[in-house]
């Protein structure tokens, strides 16, 4: 340290990589993205495929293959890579059909989020005034107080379903996005070609079109990427509490909650779900930490 | 102290308006809901009878009217009486906060005390072998799901190791789980920010400089380095504590610990509205004090913040 030849800087100092990475931490933050990416697109195909991959039926029960400890030859003759549950569904091909409610949720709910976040940050940013403080004064509200008890309030009274579920998980998310449209639409209308754009008739979706979105195209993919992991373990944690997706659909965080009173007896119907759940959260937030060192340090704190 | 007020009354005005948005976003999903005398009634009550409870909740009314009444009932602390206990939903919900405060309080506790420390020696010493097992144990800690972290303590210390207790609160080692639970992500929080606000300082000059006039190392971290590195953290772990109280409704309902998280999830079950909305309404403003009080402590220490 404090050597005064530039080329030595340490590589964490916080230097953008947007062209090629020239340091071998840099390629290596790109190479772990990417394998973050593959890791989604792996899950999604998971998901789509999951009738040709499960190998059983995910809700047929079975008395007699109950409670079976992962097997490859159980009571009624199958082989059961994870085990069965205590209705005898095989804990493998239910936690493939898994993969569907999470990611369908996952994702429609960042859609949700992103839409009215970025609708309500580009609407703040150019209308200025009333609006802007209306819209500003609310994401600061809702960043005051833990959004997972309302969420549990108006699921309990709505009841669960997945549109609810998508809508709530979706507007818990809002706030981020928001901010960052906003910032940038701050950022442009002061420079001249904005007032120049408008003087030559051009309209303010060509703006936000060729201007704004292009400018923080990068800020929304890390943003959407963290927000998914979030968007997956709050679907799991309510499905968990019983207010998220119902049986006999399967989905991860319903699955170590039926678990949860064979967890003396039968450990599997618990802990496999729960590992996976885990490490796809674990796996897409550390995606967007390195999308955000990738293509966008100014994020980090946030 | 010059600045403080207005910071302070820019935070109060944002909490109220936090409050307001709660209790609102209640009003509305309560009426989204339908009609809940049927609920109340036995299903073969006449019209009559109907009509009277109808009258007697005043839903006849119009609905502005309604909502002006909800606020000022809510004002004054009135929530409605449940209707699984017979009793004011503020009664029943105030029995269970101090189960949950306790909880709150020890999980907190136990984050600061671990992660303060861990936190202090990754910073010092940075890419060692304590350091990464340290951080990458707090990137597990910060993005997996707290229920499950709950079931596989339970597995493993409850069932496995027969070390603790599954679930209950009757003695502290029935805290021992929960508080862990609930404070694993908080203290992963602290951990990591409490490495990277040292490291901040450590690159400082005047630390620098207290090196190169020969201090004693125990000196330069303990004297130069933690005094400065102090407010960052001091806020960082303040406002987990927050953060910590949402998790608590998953904790409490793995570990069947009996607070307010539990008793909101159990209202649900027996369709007992006005417990939900007492304990939605109720940690939201234990929320927003808490938070209040942090952003007081923030603003005394360091005046920097009261411009922004």
């Amino acid at each position: 340290m404090g050597s005064s030849i530039p080329a030595s800087a340490p590589a964490d100092a916080g230097v953008p990589a947007l062209t090629a990475p020239r340091t071998s931490r840099a390629r290596r933050t790109r190479w772990m993205a990417l394998a973050g990416g593959v890791f989604v697109l792996v899950l999604v195909v998971v998901a789509v495929a999951a009738p040709v991959i499960a190998p059983y039926d995910p809700i047929r029960q079975s008395l007699r293959g109950r409670l079976s400890a992962p097997t490859l030859a159980g009571a009624d003759g199958k082989a059961h890579l994870l085990g069965t549950d205590h209705l005898g569904r095989d804990v493998l091909s239910r936690a493939i059909y898994g993969a569907r409610v999470s990611l369908l949720v996952g994702l429609a709910a960042v859609v949700v989020g992103g839409i009215v976040g970025a609708s309500l940050g580009l609407l703040a940013g150019f209308r200025g005034g009333w609006t802007d403080s209306i819209i500003m004064t609310l994401a600061d509200a809702q960043l005051a107080f833990p959004f997972i008890l309302l969420a549990i309030g108006i699921i309990a009274v709505l009841g669960p379903s997945f549109p609810t579920l998508i809508v709530v998980i979706g507007l818990s998310g809002w706030v981020t996005y928001a901010r960052v449209l906003r910032s940038q639409v701050l950022v442009l209308r002061s420079r001249e070609f904005v007032d120049a754009i408008h003087a030559l008739g051009g309209s303010v979706a060509r703006v936000i079109a060729r201007h704004i979105l292009p400018n923080v195209l990068s800020s929304l993919v890390v943003i959407a990427t963290l927000e998914l992991a979030r968007a997956i373990v709050l679907e799991a944690t309510l499905s968990f509490l019983g207010l998220g997706v119902q049986p006999p659909t399967p989905s991860w965080g319903g699955m170590v909650h039926e678990g949860r009173e064979y967890l003396d007896s039968a450990w599997w119907i618990s802990t496999a779900p729960g590992i996976v759940l885990m490490l796809t959260s674990i796996i897409v937030s550390r995606t967007g930490d390195w999308l955000r060192d990738l293509l966008d340090p100014t994020l980090r704190g946030e | 102290m010059r600045g403080l007020l207005p910071f302070l009354g820019h935070r109060l005005f944002r909490a109220l308006i936090a409050l307001w948005l709660v209790s609102t976003v209640v009003f509305v999903v309560m009426r989204l809901s339908g009609d809940p005398v049927p609920l109340l009634l036995p299903p073969d009550a006449p019209r009559s009878e109907i009509f009277r409870v109808r009258a007697e909740l005043g839903l006849d009314r119009p609905l502005p009217v309604q909502y002006a009444v909800f606020l000022g009932n809510v004002l004054r602390g009135d929530f409605g009486r449940s209707i699984h206990f017979r009793q004011p939903a503020l009664q029943v919900v105030l029995g269970y906060l101090p189960a949950t405060l306790q909880l709150g309080l020890t999980a907190f506790l136990l984050a600061a005390l671990v992660a303060l420390p861990i936190g202090v020696i990754s910073a010092v010493r940075r890419n060692s072998l304590v350091d990464q097992t340290a951080m990458g144990l707090a990137l597990v800690g910060q993005s997996a799901p707290t229920f499950f972290i709950g079931i596989l303590l339970i597995l493993v210390v409850s069932l496995n190791l027969g070390l603790l207790p599954t679930s209950g609160r009757e003695t502290w080692r029935h805290l021992v789980l929960p508080a862990l639970t609930l404070g694993a992500f908080a203290m992963a929080s602290i951990a990591r920010l409490t490495r990277s606000a040292v490291l901040e300082v450590l690159r400082a000059d005047y630390v620098r400089t207290a090196r190169a006039k020969g201090v004693a190392e125990t000196l330069v971290i303990v004297k130069h380095t933690l005094k400065n590195a102090a407010v960052p953290i001091v806020t960082i772990t303040g406002l987990q504590f927050g953060t910590l109280l949402g998790g608590a409704v998953v904790t409490e309902t793995v570990f069947a610990w009996p607070g307010m998280g539990r008793l909101a999830i159990q209202s649900i079950y027996n369709r007992d509205y006005p417990i939900v909305q007492c304990t939605v309404f109720l940690s939201a403003l234990l929320f927003i004090v808490i938070n209040f009080c942090i952003d007081l402590i923030y603003g005394l220490l360091d005046p920097r913040v009261r411009s922004s």
